[in-house]
């Protein structure tokens, strides 16, 4: 018995998954992820299989090693799954060879994904599919969540019986994200479409003693080619057994798939063919144009591989004249893409052979790359391609290709959107809980009232602050339209800010009605609105409504949280449904929702409902616009080109209407555009009280925005400050006319109020008053931004003169890693932001793919920028598994060219002195002085090798000189990459002995993910992949390290010793071999309170959790032991610094017992690892390997 | 010799009870508890606000953070519902477990904030085997609005609420600061209070002079606390049909004489398990019994209550003329 339910793409297929395979080796990435966890969860749940067994869920260190357990497994016998996408895939690639070379069954499940190229993207396309479709695997498409959660056992059934492994495929984030409603298959459906007989079988070709075999051999010329071949008959077979597959399943369930389904006209001329989602686009378009009366019709793809061409062309019309074959994937090179040849070629001999007696032209055009939205208008477009005179050979749809010319004109005016369907957009922020409360209404609406609903949400890239669009559609009949709402009947803005910052009004269709969130009254709203909104208004006649949700969210108590007022308004608003049973179901909801948080916070949810009624008013619309309110430009006037006319159009929500020509075609963005994005994310920003600031730079040291600057200058130069700009005298002695300002850029506050923590200072006659604290923006905002203005006018505080050795001193360090996008209060970014003030100016940075690197390179907008003299970190990301090589090859690529350049630079030393070169080859480069010097010193040689022109010698120096200034590579990454998917690169490049600083933002989960569980995960923590509590200690990285002897290795924890932590770096970089620093960092994912995300790091340490310590092999050349244990003996039980934290605690709540007796056994390994150390730093120095002549870098 | 009591209906061993503490929330301190002789085990104060505060927090922290990102729609796992659900699961699971673990009495304390609080509460704890209840009613009426009576009236309610949805027997554990406070305790046991615990201690705050802030850190009670629910169980034995417990100051094995004299049928401390670990309590038993034999006492009955106010000859000793001695008594500094 089936049951209508509303999932997204990715639980429907995974509840199916689970349900036909006894192993499920796993690994975290987007868009699958969600895949991998709920097999996780479910199988600490419990749950079983349609055989009634727990399936064993196991993740693995990479995609690679999910691969080979799932080989092994599938050897041994079980059935066994996988999820992964994109670069997931990629790594499974060597492993599904030898699974289909085996002819063995299994399914894996793929979120389809675009490959990182110049530029790494997490959204959908086929670029993954295209790249696994010479593995031998069968390759089957599902357009939709019920083909998702169909097609995943139609997979199935066929593997079994087939022995051709599957990739079953779906849409990246518009498939495995959207909800949409669906009818569930019942367990006794999947079991009876399941032969157990073909289960037998497959058990029975496993490795077995008992009759043992041997697979797995090598060949030699003489027969490798013939095994090739001898799988052929299998691979002919698939297609009709997946058809029948197909036609089982469709007689049990009445839903009825092909492998090409056809719809359109019987006699079509004009025919789209196409897989994936963008199919059902194209079908529900043409049944619109079809209702126009033009002939054309639309061919869907589900089996890609093989590639059945009989039933290709039995599914083709054959009155069909032109053809366009649609395709989510860029092959570049090749004459067309994939699916494009195999229809031109299939074709091509179907006529050659007779079959068919004419060759229709057949283009190819590329859509939906990177999920870029195909729309009703884009198919028409493509259409009308078919159409022209001269149909071109290719073209794309969806962007403005003004460089190559490829793209396609749309009409955006087109729309068949079924006109009795509710209609939604809401703009809100992910903090405020619009998704969450959308996500709710879709299941209200689909569950409890009985309606079909689809939801799908946008986010931004940012981490803090970011914004999210829902789409909701609803209707009496099912939702078939996997593109976003172009016109809305409804159209919410949960923020005010927002109306300053984009068109939002674009998607209201006239008549429309339009809920804003204003901190303002109803009657004094439409003053405070810009002109183009008021206008928007007027003009499309809308009816606009107005609460001040914030304000009622806080007289009820639920402090920031609008979500329940402002969907309690949309449903009063919109009609979907009854009004007084729509707040039956919400308040059902509520008590579902918080029920387990008890009655105050029901309570409190159910006022906010009342309240939201109460407090919801219509605004009369006056006739006229009358607002002196512009839209403020979103970049400053004197922000260079580039950003003014790409990034702030990404800002303006209008990247999409970016043109081709404007885009860097190497992947290739100027540094530094994090400082044009003034995104106001937080009302209340610190303010600083000079009279009791005691400048010991600690807040500076401890913002993971980079948003507290601190500079001394002469006080002459006050003469030209702005009313409240705040100052004080220096209180270093012997400066009595030098100032000290510290200054708060306000507007790219994230308001975590980690500053605030970290300030010692306490007002002696003021209870609660610190140097810093927290205060609403609003009335200081004006002020600040002088101030800022002010502030970038005094001159940046000169390195060489600065103290680096403490933390007072680095305050004065110019930050080249500034306003990132990370969460509020990130642990990260500080240790980036230090970085970056040690070393920026001479760094080069590979990072891996991880939270680091998305907000650190995640477009519109990056923080890594330059200091005034143009110098900055020269940052890159490659891969998450290859950083560390990837770094490596920036130190040997650095040091080959330094070896030329000294080379070339002896060659030259008559030309350019003697003297100079003698120094520049000589000179120390440790200390900042000494590297002042030597940059005045190569800008001596420049100019001189400048003056030689035509000395081929001097212009290969200059192409190298750079490098005579030491530089500095950084490997950076989280803990995922370091003690994961790619410890083996790392171990290796540790081995090397060559001089990389390896620096790991241990969150001790895979934070970018949503916090999965890596080896660096504690004893009983739970995590993602870790449902039921972390049962291993985590992997100690740092005791690897030392055991080489050579590695330079600290851990730090700047919340527990900042000094600690800066002389670590400043030792790593100063190490002439590879230095590793494992860096505490506090996480969202750790369930805190961020605020106190220092503070909970001082606990790690104070409890013996994260000892700080350093392992410095040049200590041995002094003849002193090399690890030094830099924090106190263990003062704090493990139990109160772990349930601080949602990850302990939730264990604690929900296993007691268990949780006991974890946090007891973690305690023994907090007290045996500490011991272990004491017993390191007891240690005479000589009992440590390489001896004193062998300690520090090869020479 | 017999130490057996009988404290809300259930009968004890001895008189020696564990009052509510954070380390009774630990299974290994219960049974150290249960082996030094403690007759019952209080365990510490279920706080729905702390409950509810700590799930909404975490709630916070989960949504906080919950579809936020296109590659995160959380960061934790979906909670793995326990035998209870999941929230005051893990109070109501020590409980289960304390049941299991001991087999001394386990007494539940709750202290609840709304009336469904106090009721869904109860009914867990009684459902995860609570042997008892202790309702922990002592709040400071911070309220300036609200007069003795209202502040009475609801924490008769709260009784009055609790005892319709559980079988088990309850406990009030009351402050002191009561206009009237053995007219309110008749009141209670009228309401279906099977027994009161005199008293509970308020929060009461420091104010830490350098930081100026309030620093909440309890200590530990003294020993001199101890002559306020002396007096007021002198003169409530006997003449209520409830239990008494003594609680606060208990600090000796002479003190467990004195609040048995006075009329307690059990003594209640943690105080003292604080200071000088559960082992005291077998210390104080075998001072007990020495007492006992040395006055031929052959059980706990015998002297329960002999210094009560309805037993003493001279009952006026408890009012003024008891006064004035203790003024007459005083030493005046000099």
């Amino acid at each position: 018995m089936s049951t209508r339910t509303t999932m997204d793409g990715n639980t429907a297929a995974a509840y199916v998954a689970y349900r036909v395979n006894e192993v499920c080796a796993i690994f975290p990435i987007t868009p699958s992820s969600t895949m991998a966890e709920l097999a996780d969860q479910w199988m600490a749940e419990g749950k079983q299989n349609i055989w009634g067994n727990i399936p064993v869920v196991q993740e693995m260190q990479s995609e690679g090693g999910a691969a080979g357990a799932v080989h092994g497994a599938l050897q041994s016998g079980a059935l066994t799954t996988t999820f992964t996408a994109s670069q997931g895939l990629m790594l499974m690639l060597p492993n599904m060879y030898k699974i289909a070379g085996e002819l063995t069954a299994t399914v894996f499940h793929v979120a389809a994904r675009s490959l990182a190229t110049s530029a790494l993207s997490i959204f959908g396309d086929h670029s993954d599919i295209m790249a696994v479709r010479t593995t031998g695997f069968a390759l089957l498409s599902s357009a939709s969540v019920q083909e998702a959660h169909d097609s995943a056992l139609i997979a199935q059934m066929a593997t079994l019986e087939a022995r051709v492994p599957f990739v079953h495929f779906f849409d990246g984030f518009r498939t495995s994200h959207e909800l949409n409603t669906l009818d569930l298959l019942s367990d006794a459906e999947i079991r009876s479409m399941i032969d157990d007989d073909l289960v037998r079988a497959h058990r029975a070709r496993a490795l077995n003693p008992e009759h043992p075999f041997i697979r797995g051999t090598a060949h030699n010329p003489d027969t490798y080619f013939q095994a090739r071949e001898a799988v052929n008959p299998y691979y002919a077979a698939v297609p009709g057994i997946v058809e029948r597959a197909m036609q089982r399943f469709g007689a049990m369930t009445g839903r009825h798939y092909s492998l090409f389904e056809y719809e359109g006209d019987p006699e079509a001329e004009y025919v789209l063919i196409l897989m994936g989602s963008g199919a059902e686009t194209a079908r529900q378009t043409v049944t619109t144009l079809r209702a126009a009366g033009e002939k054309v019709g639309v061919l869907q793809v589900r089996l890609f591989r093989p590639f059945s061409v009989e039933h290709f062309l039995a599914a083709l019309p054959d009155t069909v004249r032109r053809i366009a074959v649609l395709e989510q994937t860029k092959e570049v090179g090749a004459t067309g893409e994939p699916l494009y040849q195999d229809v031109v070629t299939g074709l091509a001999d179907a006529v050659a052979r007779g079959h068919r007696t004419t060759l229709p032209l057949v283009i190819g055009g590329r859509y939906g790359i990177s999920s870029k939205d195909f729309t009703p208008a884009m198919v028409k477009a493509a259409i009308g391609a078919l159409k022209a005179n001269a149909p071109r050979k290719d073209f794309t749809v969806g962007i403005d290709d003004d460089l190559s010319h490829t793209s396609l004109p749309i009409d955006p005016t087109f729309s068949i959107e079924d006109p009795s369907s509710t209609r939604a957009v809401f703009y809100g922020l992910g903090s405020d809980g619009t998704v969450g409360a959308n996500k709710n209404s879709v299941k209200i609406i689909a569950e409890d009232a009985g309606l079909y609903a689809q939801g799908y949400f946008v986010y931004d890239s940012h981490k803090s602050g970011a914004q999210t669009i829902s789409h909701l559609r609803f209707g009496r009949t099912a939702i078939k339209a996997p593109y976003l709402i172009a016109t809305a009947g409804f159209v919410a803005c949960h923020q005010f800010v927002f109306l300053q910052r984009q068109d939002l009004l674009h998607v209201a269709s006239p008549g429309a009605t339009f809920l804003l969130n204003a901190p303002y009254p109803a009657e004094e709203v439409w003053d405070h609105l810009p002109r183009p909104v008021q206008q928007a208004i007027i003009d499309k006649k809308l009816r606009f409504f107005v609460i001040d949700a914030s304000a009622v969210a806080r007289q009820v108590g639920l402090g920031m949280r609008t979500n329940t007022i402002l969907q309690t308004c949309f449903f009063a608003l919109s009609g979907v449904l009854p009004r007084d049973e729509a707040i039956a179901h919400i308040k059902e909801a509520i008590r579902k929702t918080y029920g387990r948080q008890g009655q105050i916070v029901i309570d409190k949810n159910f006022a906010a409902v009342d309240a939201a009624l109460a407090h919801l008013h219509e605004v009369a619309v006056p006739g006229n616009a009358s607002s002196a309110i512009a839209m403020p430009p979103l970049v400053p006037s004197n922000a260079p080109d580039f950003i003014k006319s790409v990034t702030a159009r990404m800002f303006a929500g209008q990247g999409d209407a970016i043109p081709v020509s404007q885009m860097p075609a190497d992947g290739t963005f100027p540094s530094g555009s994090s400082a044009y994005e003034k995104r106001n994310i937080s009302d209340i920003v610190p303010e600083w009280r000079d009279d009791l600031c005691i400048q010991c730079g600690q807040c500076s040291f401890v913002c993971p925005h980079s948003v507290i600057r601190a500079r001394y200058y002469h006080e002459d130069r006050l003469a030209a400050a702005p009313e409240g700009f705040k100052s004080a005298v220096i209180n270093a002695r012997g400066y009595p006319e030098t100032r000290f300002s510290l200054q708060f850029y306000v507007e790219d506050c994230t308001g975590c109020g980690l500053c605030v923590e970290a300030c010692p200072v306490t007002s002696p006659r003021e209870p609660g008053v610190k140097a810093i604290n927290m205060v609403d923006k609003l009335p200081i905002l004006e002020r600040e931004k002088a101030s800022i203005d002010f502030f970038e006018t005094l001159p940046v505080n000169d390195r060489a003169r600065v103290d680096f050795a403490n933390v007072r001193g680095v305050q004065f360090l110019q930050p080249l890693f500034e306003f990132p996008g990370a969460c509020a209060g990130c642990g990260e970014t500080p240790y980036l932001k230090l970085l970056s003030q040690l070393f920026g100016d001479r760094m080069q940075v590979a990072n891996a793919t991880g939270c680091s690197s998305i907000y650190g390179g995640n477009l519109p907008v990056t923080p890594w920028t330059k200091d005034q003299e143009g110098r900055g970190p020269a940052w890159s990301n490659s891969l998450f598994e290859d950083n560390a090589e990837f770094g490596l090859g920036f130190r040997l690529a650095a040091d080959k060219h330094l070896e030329l350049a000294l080379k070339l630079l002896a060659e030259l030393s008559d030309k350019v002195g003697p003297e100079l070169a003698q120094a520049i080859a000589a000179a120390p480069q440790i200390e900042e002085s000494d590297i002042r010097a030597q940059r005045i010193r190569v800008a001596e040689l420049k100019t001189k090798l400048l003056a030689l022109p035509g000395e081929a010698a001097a212009e290969d120096l200059l192409s190298v000189v750079d490098h005579l200034v030491r530089r500095s590579i950084w490997l950076v990454g989280g803990d995922g990459w370091a003690y994961d998917i790619g410890y083996g690169g790392l171990d290796h490049v540790l081995a090397s002995g060559r001089n990389v600083n390896v620096l790991v933002l241990d969150t001790e989960v895979y934070s970018n993910t949503g916090g999965q569980a890596s080896k660096a995960t504690p004893l009983g923590a739970v995590a993602k992949f870790a449902a039921a509590g972390k049962r291993t200690a985590r992997k100690d990285l740092a005791l690897q390290a030392i055991a080489y002897g050579n590695v330079y290795v600290a851990q730090i924890a700047m919340g527990a010793n900042a000094q600690q932590a800066l002389e670590a770096f400043r030792e790593a970089e100063a190490y002439e071999g590879p230095s590793l620093i494992l860096a505490y960092s506090h996480c969202i994912a750790h369930g805190i309170d961020m605020r106190f995300g220092m503070k909970q790091q001082d606990m790690a340490t104070a409890s013996g959790y994260w000892p700080l310590f350093r392992f410095n092999p040049t200590m041995r050349t002094v003849g002193e032991n090399p690890f030094r244990l830099d924090s106190p003996r263990p003062h704090v039980k493990l139990r109160d610094y772990a349930y601080k934290e949602v990850r302990y605690r939730s264990l604690a709540q929900t296993r007691p017992a268990e949780a006991e007796a974890v946090l007891a056994a973690a305690q023994r390994v907090v007290d045996e690892k500490y011991r272990q150390y004491e017993d390191l730093a007891a240690r005479d120095g000589s009992r440590f390997n390489p001896g004193e002549e062998q300690s520090g870098a090869p020479a | 010799m017999s130490l057996t009591t009988q404290y809300l209906g259930l009968t004890l061993k001895n008189p020696l009870v564990a009052s509510a503490a954070p380390p009774n929330a630990h299974l290994d301190h219960l049974r150290h508890l249960e082996d030094a002789g403690a007759a019952a085990v209080v365990l510490p104060s279920l706080f729905e606000e702390q409950i509810e505060a700590e799930t909404a927090l975490e709630a916070q922290i989960y949504d906080l953070h919950a579809n936020n990102s296109p590659e995160a729609t959380s960061y934790f796992p979906e909670p793995i519902a326990g035998p209870y659900g999941v929230g005051p699961d893990a109070y109501l699971d020590l409980v289960r477990r304390a049941r299991a673990a001991l087999s001394i009495p386990v007494i539940a304390s709750l202290n609840g904030a709304t009336d469904a609080g106090w009721t869904n509460y109860a009914q867990l704890l009684q459902q995860a085997g609570a042997q008892a209840i202790e309702l922990n009613v002592a709040l400071v009426p911070i309220d300036i609005t609200l007069d003795g009576r209202e502040v009475e009236e609801r924490i008769l309610h709260i009784l009055a609420s609790v005892r319709r949805v559980v079988n088990v027997p309850v406990a009030v554990k009351l402050g002191p600061f009561v206009s009237s406070l053995g007219h309110f305790a008749m009141r209670l046991v009228e309401a279906g209070a099977d027994g009161l615990v005199l008293f509970n201690r308020l929060v009461q705050p420091d104010i830490d002079i350098v930081r100026l802030a309030f620093d909440t850190h309890m200590p530990l009670s003294r020993p001199e606390e101890m002559r306020l629910p002396l007096l007021w169980i002198s003169l409530l034995a006997g003449r209520l049909k409830a239990s008494l417990a003594a609680s606060t100051g208990v600090d000796r094995a002479d003190d467990v004489v004195k609040a048995l004299l006075a009329g307690a049928d059990v003594v209640m401390t943690s105080s003292a398990v604080l200071r000088y670990g559960p082992n005291c309590l077998s210390i104080w038993l075998d001072d007990l019994r020495a007492w006992m034999t040395a006055r031929d006492f052959k059980d706990i009955a015998e002297l329960r209550g002999l210094m009560s106010g309805q037993k003493l000859p001279n009952k006026e000793l408890l009012g003024r003329p008891s006064y004035m001695k203790m003024l007459g008594d005083a030493v005046m500094p000099s």
